[in-house]
């Protein structure tokens, strides 16, 4: 008897071990950067682009980052979903779960998400000196959207197999072809499906290996797609790498920005998952 | 049998994998009227319901060989068009599943894959068949609503209206009350009897109190075969196979 409470208690104790281990990890990280990176932060850190280079200019802001980030996250997110979501409705509702084509895409899907972002890049950099294309927004956005095609197509996947199929059932007999009842599936997912595209933006909001040969790095606002952009973690890699300390304390203000962007993401996808099973 | 045969199953052998799952199966089901199919969980009472309107097609490995005749028209013929069937018949599954839409648009979906956009065309059917299943007056002021905030009773006769909204001849029923209270099972069971004046029906049950209450004839089925077909009262009271005696007493099940 006493030893079962002793290895209820001592598993119990490991438990909160790790989960404490991980939420201070995290206020370690979320307290660093604001720490080293609030005093940096000003308007004009979000307002102005960099005032004499992004390497040694100690004035003028990221805002060519921040545009470039969201340029290069978002043309990728809607590239991706434009390819993922038709992959994921075949490969769910038109195939059979049995067919050896879909389990042969999945299987494929599940070894381009385990791929290291740097290869995406590379790979996507190959592509580019093979087409003809220099380093450019329009580079940056076809390698990050190679980046998260594998993620979005996984994450939607998870979200049609969890549809009953009483759905599909109900609207079969109705006597709906495979498009009308995909296209019943897609009102019963769509909030899975902007869960997929956050998570995808996310991702390719944070990615620095994926855009570092492709889109290539500039103090400007990217005004065409054939133009060299900045994006945020590229500009934390220069300018943590800078010998001035001020520089330095600037990739923290940027981090910071970056911290409140997935923080957004984080928020608004879990307020909509919650939102999903309240209406379900 | 004197009614006429509206469905008709002829050496209807259906096999998923090495399991033969129903066995030449031959059976001609009456026209307006409740027949019920009864049998021990996994005898294959549900496939026989969903071979008739080809639901079984995306089961992985299925092979079905026979034929299935309604109207005289086969189902399982290479030509056939399988929405073309699935409109004759309205499903109603074991549990309700109302699509991820308002009340109004779950009745009015049907209709509406199957051309009709007029509007005031679409409130007619909308109005009639949700009166059919007595939800009109509980629904009424709020048709635009969630269908998901309905109770699980109204949402089985919303689900009932949406299939008769296709304006079918046949309703097939798998075990369409086993998630619902008493009152709303006594509900859907009068509503069953009150539309076989119109419909063929068809429904899988577990319960043999049921099966008598409301179907005109029993089909009974044990390990994939027909073992007896009959009027209601013949099969249950007065069973001449001897399975059927074992299964009504509750010996098997």
């Amino acid at each position: 008897m006493r030893k079962r409470k002793i290895e209820e208690r001592l598993f119990k104790g490991l438990m909160l071990l790790s989960t404490a281990l991980v939420a201070v990890s995290l206020f370690l990280i979320i307290g660093t950067v604001i720490w080293k990176g609030l005093p940096y932060l000003d308007w004009d850190m979000v307002s102005k682009i960099p005032d004499g280079g992004y390497y040694f200019g100690r004035s003028g802001g990221m805002l060519n980052a921040i545009i470039g980030s969201l340029y290069v996250a978002g043309g990728a997110t809607v590239l991706g979903m434009l390819i993922s979501l038709p992959v994921s409705v075949y490969l769910n509702i038109y195939l059979k779960k049995s067919n050896i084509f879909a389990r042969f895409a999945k299987l494929s899907f599940d070894v381009l998400f385990g791929i290291p972002s740097i290869v995406y890049g590379a790979f996507a950099f190959s592509l580019m000196v093979y087409l003809g294309v220099r380093t450019s927004l329009l580079g940056g956005i076809i390698a990050v959207t190679l980046l998260v095609i594998p993620i979005m197509v996984r994450t939607l996947d998870e979200v049609i197999i969890h549809v009953p199929k009483d759905l599909k059932e109900a609207a079969l007999s109705l006597g709906a072809t495979r498009w009308e009842m995909a296209k019943v599936y897609f009102r019963q997912i769509r909030h899975g499906v902007l869960t997929a595209v956050l998570l995808a933006f996310g991702r390719g909001v944070g990615d620095v290996a994926a855009v570092m040969f492709t889109a290539g790095f500039s103090d400007n606002i990217p005004v065409s797609l054939h133009e060299p952009a900045a994006t945020l973690p590229l500009a934390i890699f220069f300018q943590l790498s800078s010998p001035i300390p001020e520089v330095q304390g600037r990739a923290y203000a940027s981090a910071l920005i970056l911290t409140l962007f997935i923080l957004i993401i984080v928020v608004v996808s879990t307020i909509l998952s919650h939102k999903k099973n309240k209406s379900s | 049998m004197t009614e006429t045969p509206h469905i008709r199953i002829q050496n209807l052998n259906v096999h998923v994998g090495d399991q033969h799952l129903l066995k030449n199966i031959n059976i001609h089901i009456p026209d307006k009227s409740v027949t019920s199919i009864i049998g021990p969980s996994g005898c294959g009472k549900t496939t026989l319901l969903k071979s008739l309107n080809r639901l079984l097609d995306d089961i992985p490995g299925i092979r079905v060989s026979g034929s299935v005749l309604v109207d005289g028209e086969d189902i399982y013929a290479p030509h056939t068009e399988v929405t073309h069937i699935r409109k004759k018949m309205g499903l109603l599954a074991q549990r309700p599943f109302p699509l991820p839409m308002s009340i109004y648009d779950n009745v009015a979906y049907g209709p509406k894959i199957h051309g009709i956009r007029n509007k005031k065309e679409l409130h007619v059917l909308v109005e009639r068949y949700l009166r059919a299943v007595g939800l009109w007056d509980e629904v009424k002021t709020r048709l635009h609503g969630s269908a998901s905030a309905l109770s699980i009773g109204q949402q089985q006769r919303l689900c009932l209206a949406r299939g008769l909204a296709v304006e079918p001849e046949i309703i097939l029923g798998d075990e369409s009350t086993s998630a619902l209270d008493p009152i709303s099972t006594k509900t859907i069971e009068d509503l069953i009897i009150q539309l076989k004046e119109n419909y063929t029906i068809v429904l899988v049950t577990h319960i043999l109190r049921q099966a008598r209450r409301v179907s005109d004839y029993i089909i009974f089925v044990y390990m994939g075969e027909i073992i007896e077909f009959g009027p209601t009262e013949e099969v249950l009271l007065n069973p001449k196979e001897k399975l059927t005696q074992e299964y009504v007493k509750g010996f098997i099940s």
